[in-house]
Formats: C-alpha cells, structure tokens, sequence
C-alpha cells in the first residue's frame, strides 16, 4: 500500500512534466493543424538556457533561491517564447500555404537542426544542472516520502496550467485563439491578425517547455542536447492520448502517461518504460484516434 | 577523352596521396586510441587519453621505442559501441596503426575487438572489466582485473567489512559491464550466506529512478548494489536519498570520475566503490605519477587516467621487448609481461590475456573520496 501511494506521488510529478510539454504540442496542433516535433528540443534549449543563467543570477540575487528560481524560469519562459516564434517565422509561416505534410517534415529538419546544433554548441556530454529547487523531505512517514522537489513540480505545473486555461477562456487573445482554432479564414474576416494569435500560441507553448524543462532539470539533474527526444516524444503521446487540440485532454494524458511509465517501471520491467509510451499510441490510433477527451472529427479528402 | 583520364588520374594520385597523409613517417611507430571523448561517459575517454598522453611524452622524451618516435592518433567514440567500431576500423586500414588502446567501456570494447583480431592487431583496454572481451582473441589484451574478481571483492567487502546480509541490486541492463558485475556480485554474496533482497534495472542515459527505487525500498535491502557508470551512479544515489533510503548504496569501478562527486554531492556520502587505484595512496609509483598528471593537467587523475597511462607504458615496454612493429611480435610480448609495475599495481598477464592485480575500495567520506582498503587477487 505505502510503495503505491509513493509510486502514485512519482507518476504524478513525471506525469505533470509531460502534461506541461504536451500543453504547447496540442495547442499548436489546435491552431496549425500540425505537429510541431521541434517542440521537445525547445524544452531542451530552456534547460540549457537555465543552466548558463542559473550560476549568474544566483550570485545576483546574493544566493536567494527565493527571488532567484523565479527569475530564472522568466528568463527561460522569455527565451524560449523568442525561439518558438522565431521558428514559427523562419520556417513554418512560408510553408502555410503548402500542404501540412510539408510543414511537418520541416519540424522534424528544425528538431534535428537544434539537437545537433546544440551538441555543436552546448558540447555533447551531459551537465550538471545547478540546484534551483532545494532538495529537501517535506513529508515524511512510514509509509511515504515527499520530497520539496515533488510539490514544486506539480504545483508550478498546475499554477500554470490554470493560468494557461485563464488565458485561453478569459482574456480577448484567448477568444481570439480559439476562434483562429475553429476556422482561419472566418477568423481574419473578422478583423482577427490570424499572424499574431499564431505567435502568440507559440509564446504560451514554448514557455510552457521551459518552465517544464528547468523543472524537469531540477529533478534529473544531468542535461544534455538531446534530453529533449524522449520527453518530447512522451509529451506527443500523451497529447494524442488526451485528445490532440484538447487543452485539459493534454493535461490529464501527461499525467497518465507518466503514472503509467511509473508503474510499469516499479510492478513489470524497466525495459518497457519507453515502449509503454509507443503502445499506448498505437492503441489509441488504433482504436479511439480523436483520443480521451478529443470529438470526433471526420478528416475532409 | 584523354583529359578525362587524366583528371581521373590527377584524382586517384590525390586521394592516394591524402589516404596516407594520417600515416607514419618514417621514424615513428604509430599507436591508435579510440576513447569516449565526448557523450554520457565522456570523462573515462577524456582522464584515459591525458593518462596516455602523459606515458607517451615521458617514453619519447626519453628516446623512443626501437629508436623511434611514439605517435598518438585518437579518434572520439562518442559512448557508442557503433562508432567505436568505426573509430577502429579507420585507425588501423586508413590510418595504420600498429597497435591500439582503447576502450573503457565493455560494450565499447566487444564492439571493437573483432576488428583487431580480424587485422591482427594488437588491442591493449585499459580498463573493461567484463571476461568477455579478451575472449574476442589471442590479439585482445587489458591490463586490469576483470569483473568475476571485481564482483567476488565487493561481495566480501559488504558481507565482511560491512557486514551486510541483505543487498538490492539495481542494474543497467543494456550494459554488459553492468550485468557481468551484478551477476559476480550476486554469485559471491549468496555464497558467503547473503541474500538477495531485490533487483531492479534501469536503461543507460535514463534519468528517472524513482520508480525502481521504490520498489526496492520496499524489499528493505541493508544496501543497495549499483553496478553501472558515474552519471546514472550519481543520479540514483540522489535520487534514493530523496525518497530517504538512507543505506549505503556500493558501486563498481565505473563509478570513479570527477563528475560522481559533482552530480552526487552530499548525497554520495557513506557510499563506497572499488576502483583500479588511489589517488592518496602513499606508494612510491602512484605518488610520482600524481604529481607529474597535476603538474601537466591541473587536476587529481582518476583510476582511468591510471590505467591509460600504465596501458601506455605497458604497449611501448612490448614493442621494445617485440623488438619489431609486426602484430604477431608484439602480440606475443604483450603476452609474456610479467611483473610490471605500474601505476595501478604489478602487472602480470595470465593465459586469458587479463591483468592478475589488487582492487581498492573507496568511501565517500563529506563529498570527498577516501582510501578505505586494498584487496589482493
């Protein structure tokens, strides 16, 4: 009883890693009708942006984690949003008059373009990262151990996500988001810059990478330019899960991704942990392909 | 027509020419080495070529072997067995390296030593621990012990230094070195009367542990036994401390690297793992040869920068008692070392092609590694 509890508290915070990511995949795929597989290595670029950053604005803030952690994921939400867009710019927006599957083979080309180009510049062996969330037993009985590591992961996770939905449901860029989602032409006939609502999707999904991504490096702390590939492949999967282009389906499929993983790791084998992942999409293709919380949507030929 | 021809034979001269710009020249003796320069273990290719480094200026300042010049050419493997059989087959059909040192890794080792033997080149591993790999050949040869001794010692460390009955093992599985060492471990341990309590695995490049860890702690395990390399090493460690396994967690010699104590920090203190050497130990060899590595790289060598300095050594003595370059020479010189000493001990090659030699235990004792005890073959 204890070990499950405890392994239910590990899937839940791997799980809220994978859900932020799957977040930006899914509502890019709401807006642009396309995988942005490029998504996973922009979360690694805002871990390699927290590690070069972290040192110094420690020393600013004269050592205060306190002040220094918040500013550190802002720096890497920032940096990340201005990859994001830039990508969006450079490579996706010539291409969006072109057939989706274009588009789609240009991620993957930016994705490899930024793991390889990061071992070229970050250097191909993993880094320590540096301690931004102190590590320390928060609750600690018999049965079950809490680490601070733990509560800060799903609580900034949900933080976030709520203020994700705030964002979408409550504010004029939202409306605006959803209505570019439904129909783009019937959108821009309504006065709507369909160039900055994509933009500004880019904005929420890539600094949602980074803020999983200095998470996910305060937990695991060795980075490395193609930490990316898995989690990000993880985060897709749970996207297509949750119901691609469903914001709470790529919630709720993050997180039963990652207490699957959990369990299959701790009750079966070690070695399924990355072909669980993979069966569970070929079996949500196979047999619910608009997903948990997806409607189904007859594709147009 | 006849300018075609002759650019085609302009262009076959040129790349005659280039494919032998990497070779000898006359006066050196040419010596390859294939390392993990870059990737998860990059510091056991990085500490394994300074060590090399360090042998190879210290033979040539003093004149040579058979009168000529040593030359190093190193090719980076990045930690992957694929591209170590590459970096291989270039340095001895491209480049033609006499004879080649490499690698740490095990797996990186057995991808590589079929292509030796089939060239009849002499292979020296500084440090793959796993029997398999001098099995590869008559041509395949490492100067330090090997795992079924390695396992057999650190089972006797926990049963009677630590006096440990019940040890979890976590494994990586996709490692040979990692599953021969569970494997000696575990035969050793059950036979002095030790239990088994659990035995969970892990992939390399993971970084999640948790889920395993739990597991294991379920089981209860007085410690728990981590055969694998320093970076998932160091993680696990962290990681069991964060679920407040407060037992001494034991690993084997891929643990020893600068970066353990860097990723692990405090949480590696009361664990232990048996190495090749120590750095603080007050032999006469080892204290000489860590002042001339601090003196030339500014920093303590680990057992991997000894073990590729006395590789180094060790070849360039074979070539001098071969008398010759020719692979079968030096195959059977390298063979017939017998009481070497060197840095990580006296050598002596036995029948398999495997160093008889001590292992050493060490602690970590408040983020810095100690000394704990030396134990003989």
């Amino acid at each position: 009883m204890s070990e499950l509890l405890q392994q239910i508290i590990n899937g839940i915070s791997l799980g809220s890693i994978y859900a932020l990511i799957a977040l930006g995949y899914t509502m890019i795929y709401g807006i642009l009708r396309f995988i942005n597989f490029a998504h996973g290595d922009v979360f690694m670029v805002g871990a390699f942006i927290g590690f070069y950053l972290a040192p110094r604005i420690k020393a600013l803030f004269g050592g205060s984690l306190l002040i220094a952690t918040p500013v550190v994921f802002l720096i890497a939400m920032i940096g990340c949003s201005l990859l994001g867009v830039t990508i969006e710019k450079l490579a996706y927006r010539p291409l969006r008059p072109q057939p989706k599957l274009t588009v789609l083979i240009t991620a993957i080309g930016v994705s490899l373009f930024l793991e390889f180009g990061g071992q070229l510049v970050f250097g191909p062996d993993p880094k320590l990262f540096p301690t931004l969330i102190p590590s320390s037993t928060v609750i600690n009985t018999q049965n079950l151990v809490v680490g601070s590591n733990s509560i800060a992961v799903i609580v900034t996770a949900l933080v976030l996500m709520l203020l994700l939905r705030f964002v979408v449901y409550n504010t004029k860029i939202g409306t605006a988001m959803r209505a570019v989602s439904y129909n783009h032409r019937a959108a821009s006939l309504m006065g709507i810059n369909i160039d900055t609502v994509i933009s500004f999707t880019f904005v929420l999904g890539s600094s949602l990478a980074a803020a999983a991504a200095i998470l996910y490096a305060s937990v695991y702390p060795s980075i490395n330019p193609l930490m990316g590939i898995f989690p990000g492949l993880k985060a897709f999967v749970a996207a297509v899960l949750g119901g691609i282009g469903n914001l709470a389906g790529a919630a709720l499929g993050g997180l039963i991704i990652g207490l699957t993983e959990t369990f299959v790791v701790g009750y079966i084998s070690p070695t399924f942990r990355d072909a669980i992942a993979f069966s569970i999409l070929i079996l949500i293709l196979l047999f619910k392909p608009s997903g948990i919380m997806g409607k189904d949507e007859p594709e147009k030929v | 027509m006849r300018k075609t021809l002759g650019i085609l034979t302009a262009l076959t001269i040129g790349a005659m020419l280039l494919s032998c710009g990497g070779g000898a020249k006359q006066d050196e003796i040419l010596i390859g080495e294939y390392g993990s320069l870059t990737g998860t273990t990059a510091t056991f290719g990085q500490s394994t070529h300074n060590g090399l480094t360090l042998a190879v200026e210290e033979i040539n300042n003093a004149g040579g072997v058979l009168g000529k010049k040593i030359k190093l050419l190193t090719e980076d493997d990045q930690s992957k067995p694929e591209e170590a059989a590459t970096a291989v087959t270039k340095l001895i059909t491209r480049d033609g390296a006499k004879a080649v040192i490499g690698e740490v890794a095990s797996s990186r080792s057995l991808a590589a030593a079929p292509i030796c033997q089939d060239n009849g080149i002499p292979m020296v591993s500084p440090a793959s621990t796993n029997p398999e790999v001098t099995r590869k050949g008559d041509y395949i040869f490492r100067v330090c012990y090997i795992d079924p001794f390695q396992g057999e010692v650190l089972a006797k460390f926990a049963y009677n230094s630590l006096g440990l009955r019940n040890v979890a093992i976590l494994k990586d599985v996709r490692n040979d070195y990692s599953v021969g060492l569970a494997q000696f471990f575990e035969e050793t341990f059950v036979g002095l009367g030790g239990k088994i309590a659990a035995t969970q695995a892990y992939s390399e490049g993971d970084t999640d542990f948790k889920a395993q860890l739990t597991a294991l702690k379920g089981a209860n395990p007085e410690a728990v036994f981590v055969p694998g390399y320093y970076t998932e090493g160091a993680l696990i460690v962290k990681q069991a401390r964060e679920l407040n396994m407060t037992m001494p967690i034991i690993g084997g010699d891929g643990w020893d690297s600068s970066k353990l104590v860097e990723i692990g920090g405090e949480a590696l203190n009361g664990s232990y793992f048996s190495t090749h050497y120590a750095s603080d130990d007050t032999n006469y060899m080892v204290k000489n040869f860590v002042t001339k590595y601090k003196e030339r790289y500014n920093e303590t060598p680990d057992a991997m920068a000894a073990l590729g300095y006395d590789a180094g050594l060790i070849l360039c003595d074979a070539i001098t008692r071969a008398g010759s370059t020719d692979g079968a020479a030096i195959r059977d010189a390298l063979a017939a070392t017998r009481g070497f000493r060197g840095v990580t001990g006296t050598i002596s090659i036995d029948e398999n092609r495997n160093a008889r030699k001590s292992a050493v235990v060490i602690a970590v004792v408040d983020g810095k590694l100690q000394y704990k005890e030396t134990i003989q073959p």
